[in-house]
C-alpha cells in the first residue's frame, strides 16, 4: 500500500433505539462533522466508500438512501461494501494505491434496533443446513468461549475482569451506549444467555453511524491537520464450516500478525472488536497485547454499531493516536460466527 | 497505475431454476471455468472479490461468509460488493483495483444471483418504515422513464420490439443463454401482452440462476498470451432524488464513459470502439443508454437500432452475448458484460465473435438509474 492518512473520524452518540431516524438523519450528522474536523466537502472527495447490512435495516438496497445523506450532485466516484464499513476503509485504501486517488470518505451505519439481531445474524449461515435450525450469534460465541474455558486459555474471573474494566473505561467515552458493570454477585447469578455467557457477556444491541476521512501523505501535509499514518493493513477469512475450525485459536489472526510481523511492532494502544467478553480476554492473549492498553474506548461491549464497530476501532485507536502521548496503534475488525474474518491494521502517530 | 488483463472469464448455463447446483454449487461452476480459462491453480489467487445484488434476492445474509469454501477464499482476503443492479459491474473494477494498486498480482472475482431459491419482486418492493410504499418491481419502476425518452424524441414503438427480438437472436448463438427462443422476430414481440407500457412481456429481462467470475492479473500472469488489458474503467453514483436529476439520461452515466474513454484515450467512441455490451434489461435502454454513453447525439439513439447499426453484423455491434435481455442473474449481469467484452477482444466470442474486435465496452447500471460501472478493455497493452 501508498502511504495513507487518517485525518478525521466521527461518530454518533450510540443509541439503544435510534426510534424514526433513518438512514440520513444516522449518517448526515457524521458526514458534516468530519467536513468540518478538515474544512473539506464532499467535492473534495474523490472516492466514497460505505459499509452498511441491507438486512439489519429490513429491506433491500437499504444502503441505497444512505447515499442521501451526503453530496451526489455532480455524481461521485462511490461504491459499498456489504461488510464492517472497515472494509470500505479497505477498499478506499487499494483506490489511493492505485493512484488515481488522494482523498476518501468513509461511512458505515447500522440500526439493530427494528428487528431481533440473533434471528437476523443467524441468516449468515449455511442456507441448507445450518440457518434453517437458526444458530444464533450468541450460542456461536459461547461455543467459543467454552471451548477456550476448557483449554484454560481464559478464566470465569478474566472474563468478569475484561467487563469491569471495558465498562471502566466507557465511563470516559460520552458516545458510549453502557458504562455499568455489574457487582460479581450480579455477574454470577445472572440467567444465562447461552452458556457460559449472559447478557453482560455479549455486546448491547446498538444503532448508529460513523464516518472517517483518508487520504495522501500530501494531501495531508497541505491540510496541515494531525493525522495518522496507517502503516500496515491485512485481512482475510476462515472456513465456513465451523465443525473444520479449531476454536481454541484463530488461525485467521495469527496469520494476520505473522503478515504484519506483529510480535516485532510496537503497540501502546489497541482497540479490538470483540463482541463479547471471552474475546476481550482470548485477543489480547494471542495477539500478546497484555501489557498493552486494550479498549481504552469501551469497546464493543459499552456500544456496538453493526457494520459501524469495526471502522470504530481504527477511529478510536485514531483518536487515541491523535490525542495521547502515545505513538502506535493496532485495530482489529471482524466478521462472521466465532471471529471468521478478521482485518489488522497498525497505526502510527506523525509528529 | 499497473495495468490489469483478464486472463480467464467463467460463466455457468442461466437457466430459471438451477435445481441441480446449490448456491455454492453455481458460483464455483463459474469459478472453475474462469481458472480453467486462465489456466491457474489455486496457489495464482491472491484475493477473492465477491458481489452480488441485495442479500434478500436469496435470503442469505453476506453470503461471502457461508460461501468461504466454495469460493476458494479459505486463508485468503475476501471484499463483498453490493452497488445494487450496477454490482457485476462495480465489483469487476473493485477486483481489478486490487491489482493496479499493487498489492495483489491476481485476483479471483466471482458474482450470482439465485432467483429460484427466492422471489425478487418481494425483495425489490419493501415496505420502509415512515415512507410511501411503492410496489413497484423494476419494470414498473423504469418504464415511466422510457415513456418519456419515447415522448421527448418521438421514437417509434417498434424499435423496443427490434431490440428484443435482436438480442434473443444473438443469444441463439450463445449456448450459456437463458432464453433460447427459435424463430424468434419483432412480431413475436409485439404479439406478447403489455407488461407496464411500452414494455411488452418479451420486452423484459428473465429471472436468472447463474454466475459469472473473472480471473485478473498484472503482467506476471498477463503477459504473452490472450488477455482482455484494462485500458480505462470508473463508477459513478448519483442520489435517487437528487433536484434536477433527468432519470433518463442521467449524468452519472455520462460523466462514467467520459471517464473510461479519457482514460483509455478514445475520441470518437462510436468508431472507435468496435462493440460494446450494455446493461439492457428492458428494450428501451438500448438507445437510451446509446446516447447517455455518448455513442451518438440525443435523439439519435433509436435511429442506430432502427438502421441496424446495434446488430451482430453491424458497425457498433451491442449485446452480442444476447444480454440482460437474455440472461438475468441479477448480480451476476453487470460482470457478464464485462466478461463478455473481454472474451471480444480475447477473440473467443465463438459464434458471436465480432471480427477483428480490438476496443470492447463493458457497462452496467443499478438502483433507478443511479449507479454507474464501466471498462473498456482491448487487445493490446
Amino acid at each position: 500500500m501508498k502511504d495513507i492518512y487518517i485525518i478525521a473520524y466521527a461518530q454518533n452518540p450510540i443509541l439503544a433505539d435510534a426510534k424514526a431516524a433513518n438512514e440520513v438523519e444516522l449518517i448526515m450528522p457524521v458526514v458534516h462533522e468530519v467536513f468540518r474536523q478538515t474544512g473539506l466537502s464532499q467535492k473534495d472527495i474523490d472516492f466514497t466508500c460505505s459499509g452498511s447490512c441491507d438486512y439489519l435495516q429490513g429491506a433491500a438496497f437499504a444502503f441505497v438512501e444512505g447515499l442521501s445523506a451526503i453530496q451526489t450532485n455532480p455524481p461521485i466516484k462511490e461504491s459499498h461494501v456489504e461488510m464492517d464499513a472497515a472494509w470500505a476503509l479497505y477498499e478506499c485504501m487499494l483506490k489511493i494505491s492505485s493512484g488515481d486517488t488522494e482523498s476518501a470518505l468513509i461511512y458505515g451505519f447500522g440500526r439493530s434496533s427494528p428487528g431481533n439481531l440473533d434471528s437476523i445474524i443467524s441468516l449468515q449461515t449455511d442456507p441448507y443446513y445450518l440457518s434453517p435450525l437458526w444458530v444464533d450469534r450468541i450460542s456461536y460465541a459461547a461455543l467459543q468461549a467454552n471451548t477456550l474455558l476448557q483449554h484454560g486459555t481464559i478464566s470465569h474471573d478474566e472474563m468478569y475482569d475484561a467487563i469491569v474494566e471495558s465498562m471502566e473505561f466507557a465511563k470516559s467515552n460520552p458516545n458510549a451506549l453502557v458504562s455499568n458493570a455489574p457487582s460479581k454477585e450480579e455477574y454470577v447469578a445472572e440467567q444465562k444467555l447461552s452458556t457460559p455467557l449472559n447478557k453482560f457477556d455479549v455486546a448491547p444491541v446498538s444503532d448508529g453511524a460513523s464516518a472517517m476521512i483518508i487520504c495522501t501523505k500530501d494531501f495531508a501535509k497541505n491540510l496541515n491537520l494531525d493525522h495518522v499514518k496507517i502503516n500496515q493493513v491485512c485481512h482475510n477469512i476462515e472456513s465456513s464450516n465451523i465443525g473444520t475450525r479449531d476454536l481454541s485459536t484463530s488461525t485467521s489472526l495469527l496469520d494476520l500478525s505473522t503478515k504484519l510481523n506483529l510480535t516485532n511492532l510496537s503497540v501502546d494502544i489497541a482497540e479490538l472488536h470483540s463482541q463479547y467478553s471471552h474475546e476481550i480476554v482470548f485477543l489480547k492473549k494471542l495477539l500478546g497485547l497484555d501489557n498493552t492498553s486494550v479498549n481504552a474506548s469501551g469497546g464493543p461491549l459499552s456500544g456496538n454499531v453493526m457494520m459501524a464497530a469495526g471502522l470504530d476501532c481504527i477511529g478510536k485507536t485514531y483518536e487515541y493516536l491523535k490525542s495521547k502521548d502515545v505513538t502506535n496503534g493496532l485495530a482489529h475488525a471482524t466478521s462472521g460466527p466465532c471471529l471468521q474474518q478478521n482485518m489488522l491494521l497498525h497505526m502510527e502517530r506523525v509528529k | 497505475m499497473i495495468d490489469a488483463a483478464v486472463i480467464g472469464v467463467g460463466q455457468t448455463k442461466y437457466d430459471s431454476k438451477r435445481r441441480d447446483v446449490s448456491v455454492g454449487g453455481l458460483v464455483r461452476e463459474a469459478i472453475d471455468n474462469a481458472m480453467k480459462h486462465a489456466n491457474v491453480d489455486w496457489d495464482a489467487i491472491d484475493a477473492v472479490i465477491l458481489g452480488k445484488a441485495p442479500d434478500m434476492f436469496e435470503g442469505i445474509m453476506m453470503p461471502e461468509l457461508s460461501l468461504a469454501d466454495a469460493i476458494g477464499a479459505v486463508g485468503k482476503p475476501v471484499l463483498r460488493v453490493h452497488t445494487a443492479g450496477s454490482v457485476g459491474g462495480s465489483t469487476s473494477v473493485i477486483a481489478a483495483t486490487h491489482v493496479t494498486s499493487g498489492n495483489f498480482d491476481t485476483v479471483l472475482t466471482v458474482t450470482f444471483e439465485k432467483q429460484s431459491e427466492s422471489n425478487a419482486t418481494w425483495a425489490l418492493s419493501p415496505k420502509y418504515p415512515y415512507s410511501p410504499h411503492i410496489n413497484a418491481g423494476a419494470g414498473g419502476y423504469f418504464a415511466p422513464y422510457m415513456r418519456e425518452y419515447i415522448r421527448r424524441y418521438n421514437a417509434p414503438e417498434n424499435i423496443g420490439w427490434i431490440v428484443a427480438a435482436k438480442d434473443r437472436q444473438n443469444a441463439l448463438k450463445n449456448p450459456y443463454a437463458h432464453l433460447q427462443i427459435p424463430n424468434i422476430d419483432e412480431k413475436m414481440v409485439a404479439d406478447t401482452p403489455m407488461l407496464w407500457e411500452p414494455l411488452r412481456y418479451l420486452e423484459s429481462c428473465p429471472s436468472s440462476d447463474g454466475a459469472c467470475a473473472l480471473v485478473i492479473s498484472n503482467e506476471k500472469l498477463a503477459k504473452g498470451r490472450k488477455a482482455a488489458w484494462i485500458k480505462g474503467m470508473a463508477v459513478r453514483s448519483e442520489g435517487t432524488l437528487s433536484a434536477g436529476r433527468d432519470e433518463v439520461n442521467p449524468q452519472g452515466g455520462q460523466d462514467c464513459a467520459s471517464d473510461i474513454y479519457k482514460q483509455a484515450g478514445i475520441l470518437n467512441p462510436k468508431d472507435e470502439i468496435d462493440c460494446a455490451e450494455i446493461y439492457v434489461p428492458f428494450s428501451w435502454y438500448e438507445p437510451m443508454w446509446l446516447e447517455n454513453l455518448h455513442f451518438c447525439d440525443l435523439g439519435e439513439g433509436w435511429k442506430l437500432t432502427e438502421n441496424g447499426t446495434t446488430a451482430l453484423d453491424g458497425d457498433l455491434p451491442i449485446n452480442m452475448s444476447g444480454g440482460v435481455l437474455s440472461s438475468n442473474p441479477i448480480g451476476a449481469s453487470g460482470m457478464i458484460r464485462f466478461g463478455e467484452a473481454a472474451l471480444q477482444v480475447m477473440h473467443q466470442a465463438n459464434e458471436y465473435q465480432v471480427d477483428g474486435a480490438k476496443l470492447a465496452m463493458g457497462h452496467a447500471y443499478g438502483g433507478a438509474s443511479q449507479f454507474f460501472a464501466m471498462w473498456v478493455v482491448g487487445n493490446e497493452r
